[in-house]
C-alpha cells in the first residue's frame, strides 16, 4: 500500500539527497535568496576557504533590509550617497560579492528591487514544490505558492551557497484548519493574527504548517502570502498552501517562471503535490472563520492579540505564573493599562508595508479608505513603503499613490522599512505606531517604540480617526464598501 | 568552530520567557560585515535595567545561561549566536528554543540543552547561589547531564549529529562537500525530471 502524505511530506521526499541513518537528510535546494544583513560573513567564509557557490543560477541576490526609502538616484541618475556608512558598506558588499560569485542582482534602483519575499513571488523566482531559503526567518511567506521555505542563519547562507543542500531533521506536521467564511471587514492579517494567538508563539516549534479549508482555498496568492508570512510568528519555521489554480495563475507568464512545455510539465508535477486525502497530521488546529475579527496586538509578542473592539487584558487573567509577569512588562512597555478599550488608545504613527503587508491589493485595502479622507491631527508621521519597485509602479499607474500623499501619507521607495528598526525609518522611543508588520518585540521599531500590528486596512482607519479604530465603522459609511 | 564537551562555571540565572533574537541583539548592530564583537549589544535593551544579570559582577564570564521557555524566537539572526558567544557563552539552559536559533547557535559551537522547567528552576537556584554566592553548574556533552555539586543530575537529549560535531569541533561544510558525488546525482537526476526547476533567465 502507498503510504498516505502530506504536501510537506512530499516536498521533503522529492529533495532528499542522502538519508543518514539517524534519519538526519541532506536536502537539495532549488531557490535561495541573499540579502546585504545576513549574507557578508557567508560569502566571507567562502572565500577564507577558497570555496565557490555551487549553483549561482539558483541563486538571487537583492537589497532589502537596510536600504532607506528615500530616493536613490538623483536627477542625473548618479547615486545619491545612504548616510549611514555601515548601511553603505553592507549594500556595498553586496553589490561586491554577487559578482565575484557570479550571482544575479537586482540593484537597489532596479524596478524589480524590493522585499525579497516580495521579488521571489513577482518574478516567479518562487515556485511550488520547490526548497527554498533565505537568511531571513519570513521566509516562511514563500509557503503562499506552495513551496517549502524556511529562514536560515548565516552559517547556513554558507552552507547552501557552497553545497546547494542543507542537513536537516523531518519536522512534525500541523494542520490549521480555518472553515466558513471571513466576516465583514476581516482581512487575511486578522487571520495570521488570530492563529498566532491561538497557538502561540511557540506553538508551531518543530512543526510545518498547512493552511487548509476553504478560507484559505477562497484566499487570493498576497492573502496567502500575507499568513504564511506569519507561520514563523507562531513558532513555524515554514507554512504551505496546496498549490492550486489560484497559484498557478498567478504564476503563469512571471519572468523567472518555467515556460511553454515546461510550464505544462511543471504544472502537472504541481498538482501532483496536495496532501493525500486522509494522510494524518501530527497536530491539528481548527479555527472558525466566523470567530476572526479585526485585530490588534496589545503587548509585545505577536501572541499578545485582541479584538479591536476590546480592552488591555488584566495581567492577573493569566493563568501561567511566567505568562502574568510577561504581561505586566509588556503593558508597562506599552504604556497601557488593563481594562483600557484598545479603541481609545491614540497613535502617532502609522506604517503600512514590509513583507507581512506591502503588495498591490495591501495598497488598494488602505488606499480604499484613505480616498477622500485626511490623516488626523495627531498623526505625527504616516509612511506607505510598497514592497517592491512593481508594486510601487502599479499602484501609481492605479493613481495610488496620490489618494496616499493626498491623505497626508509620504510614499516611498520599496524596502523593509520601518519594520525592524535597522534603516532611517523609526519610530521614536515612547510613540505609538499603527504597522502593518509583523512584530512588535520591544525595541523592535527602534528603541522604546509601541507597536500595535494591524491590517492595512486598520491602519488606514487608525490615520484617519489617529487612534485605534474598528474598520467596519467607517466602511460602514460607505454603502457596498469592501475590502 | 571550537571543540566542546565539558563545560563547567557560573551560569547567568535569566529565567525570562520568549526571549527574541531582537532582545538579544537589537538590529541595529546587525549593519556589520564581520562576526566579532557584538557581546557589546547583546541584552542591550535589558543592561539598561539596574540589577540585571548581565552586568552583575558576581555572573560576569559565565559560560552558561539559563533562560525560560521559546528561548531565540523570532529573526533568523545568527548575530544573536555571535553576541552570546562573543560574552563567552558555550550552553544555554532552556525548556525549549525556537528550530533557528538552536540551529546557529550549534553552527558556532554553542550547546542548547532542553531540560522541564523543574530543572530550570532548579538550576537557577543554584546558580543565583543557596548561600548567597553563585554556584557553579557542570556540562558533559559526552554523559549528556547536567549536574551540580549538590547531587542534581539531569540528563538531555540531544541530535547524535549535533554531538559528533560539537565533540569534533567539526566544519558541516567540508563534511557535505565529502558528499559532493551524492549532490551531483541528485542535480543530474532533477535535470531529467524537473528540467523547469532551474529559473529562466530573465
Amino acid at each position: 500500500m502507498v503510504k498516505l502524505r502530506t504536501l510537506y511530506e512530499k516536498i521533503w521526499d522529492a529533495h532528499v539527497v542522502e538519508r543518514r541513518p539517524d534519519g538526519t537528510c541532506l536536502i537539495y535546494i532549488d531557490r535561495h535568496l541573499v540579502h546585504e544583513v545576513t549574507s557578508p560573513q557567508a560569502f566571507e567564509g567562502l572565500r577564507l576557504a577558497g570555496r565557490t557557490v555551487r549553483r549561482p543560477d539558483l541563486t538571487l541576490a537583492v537589497p532589502d533590509h537596510n536600504l532607506p526609502t528615500t530616493p536613490r538616484r538623483d536627477a542625473d541618475g548618479n547615486r545619491i550617497p545612504i548616510a549611514d556608512p555601515e548601511s553603505a558598506q553592507q549594500l556595498a558588499a553586496l553589490e561586491r560579492n554577487a559578482p565575484e560569485f557570479g550571482i544575479r542582482l537586482i540593484g537597489d534602483a532596479d524596478v524589480e528591487q524590493g522585499i525579497v519575499h516580495v521579488v521571489g513571488p513577482e518574478q516567479g523566482f518562487t515556485l511550488p514544490g520547490t526548497t527554498l531559503v533565505c537568511g531571513d526567518s519570513h521566509t516562511s511567506s514563500h509557503g503562499a505558492l506552495g513551496a517549502l521555505a524556511f529562514g536560515i542563519g548565516t552559517s547556513e547562507v554558507e552552507h547552501v551557497l557552497a553545497t546547494q543542500t542543507l542537513l536537516l531533521k523531518q519536522s512534525k506536521t500541523m494542520e490549521v484548519v480555518v472553515e466558513g467564511e471571513l466576516g465583514f471587514g476581516v482581512t487575511p492579517k486578522d487571520v495570521a493574527l488570530a492563529i498566532c494567538g491561538h497557538i502561540g508563539t511557540a506553538g508551531g516549534t518543530g512543526y510545518v504548517m498547512e493552511y487548509r479549508g476553504s478560507v484559505f482555498r477562497d484566499m487570493s496568492i498576497e492573502g496567502r502570502l500575507t499568513v504564511a508570512n506569519m507561520s514563523i510568528e507562531a513558532g513555524a519555521r515554514s507554512g504551505l498552501f496546496a498549490p492550486d489554480e489560484t497559484t498557478f495563475a498567478y504564476l503563469k507568464g512571471r519572468p523567472m517562471a518555467p515556460k511553454g512545455a515546461d510550464w505544462d510539465a511543471a504544472v502537472a508535477w504541481w498538482r501532483t503535490l496536495a496532501t493525500d486525502e486522509g494522510a494524518v497530521f501530527d497536530k491539528t488546529v481548527v479555527i472558525d472563520a466566523a470567530d476572526i475579527v479585526p485585530t490588534v496586538t496589545w503587548g509585545t509578542s505577536p501572541e499578545d492579540v485582541v479584538a479591536v473592539t476590546g480592552v488591555v487584558p488584566n495581567p492577573d487573567s493569566f493563568e501561567d505564573a511566567s505568562k502574568r509577569a510577561a504581561a505586566q512588562k509588556s503593558l508597562d512597555y506599552m504604556g497601557l493599562t488593563a481594562g483600557q478599550k484598545l479603541a481609545d488608545v491614540a497613535i502617532e504613527h502609522v506604517f503600512i508595508g514590509s513583507c507581512t503587508n506591502s503588495r498591490i491589493e495591501d495598497l488598494r485595502a488602505a488606499a480604499a479608505l484613505l480616498d477622500g479622507r485626511h490623516i488626523a491631527s495627531g498623526i505625527k508621521h504616516a509612511m506607505v513603503v510598497p514592497g517592491s519597485g512593481l508594486v510601487k509602479r502599479q499602484a501609481e499607474a492605479e493613481g495610488l499613490d496620490r489618494i496616499f500623499t493626498q491623505a497626508g501619507f509620504e510614499w516611498r521607495e520599496p524596502g523593509c522599512s520601518a519594520c525592524l528598526g535597522m534603516n532611517p525609518d523609526k519610530v521614536p522611543s515612547g510613540e505609538r505606531c499603527a504597522s502593518t508588520s509583523n512584530r512588535n518585540f520591544m525595541g523592535r521599531q527602534g528603541p522604546g517604540a509601541r507597536t500595535h500590528l494591524v491590517s492595512p486596512a486598520m491602519a488606514a482607519a487608525a490615520a484617519i480617526t489617529g487612534r485605534l479604530t474598528d474598520v467596519r465603522e467607517l466602511l460602514k459609511k460607505e454603502e457596498g464598501m469592501a475590502l | 568552530m571550537d571543540k566542546l564537551t565539558t563545560v563547567e562555571g557560573k551560569a547567568y540565572p535569566f529565567g525570562m520567557k520568549n526571549v527574541d533574537t531582537d532582545i538579544i541583539i537589537p538590529s541595529h548592530w546587525l549593519k556589520t560585515i564581520s562576526r566579532n564583537g557584538m557581546g557589546k549589544g547583546a541584552f542591550e535593551v535589558l543592561r539598561k535595567e539596574p540589577g540585571n544579570v548581565f552586568d552583575d559582577p558576581a555572573y560576569a564570564g559565565s559560560p552558561i545561561l539559563i533562560a525560560g521557555d521559546n528561548f531565540g524566537c523570532g529573526s533568523s539572526r545568527e548575530h544573536a549566536a555571535w553576541a552570546l558567544d562573543d560574552l563567552g557563552i558555550r550552553v544555554v539552559i532552556a525548556p525549549s528554543f525556537s528550530d533557528i536559533f538552536s540551529s546557529n547557535a550549534f553552527k558556532n559551537g554553542i550547546l542548547t540543552v532542553v531540560l522541564p522547567q523543574q530543572a530550570i528552576d532548579r538550576l537557577m537556584e543554584v546558580a543565583q547561589g543557596p548561600a548567597g554566592t553563585p554556584d557553579e553548574i557542570h556540562v558533559d556533552l559526552e554523559q549528556q547531564t547536567v549536574t551540580t555539586r549538590f547531587q542534581d543530575r539531569f540528563s538531555f537529549d540531544i541530535d547524535p549529529f549535533r554531538k559528533h560535531c560539537l565533540m569534533g569541533g567539526l566544519d558541516e561544510i567540508g563534511l557535505t562537500l565529502g558528499d559532493a558525488d551524492g549532490i551531483g546525482v541528485y542535480e543530474a537526476k532533477m535535470a531529467q525530471d524537473r528540467p523547469w526547476t532551474i529559473p529562466v533567465v530573465a
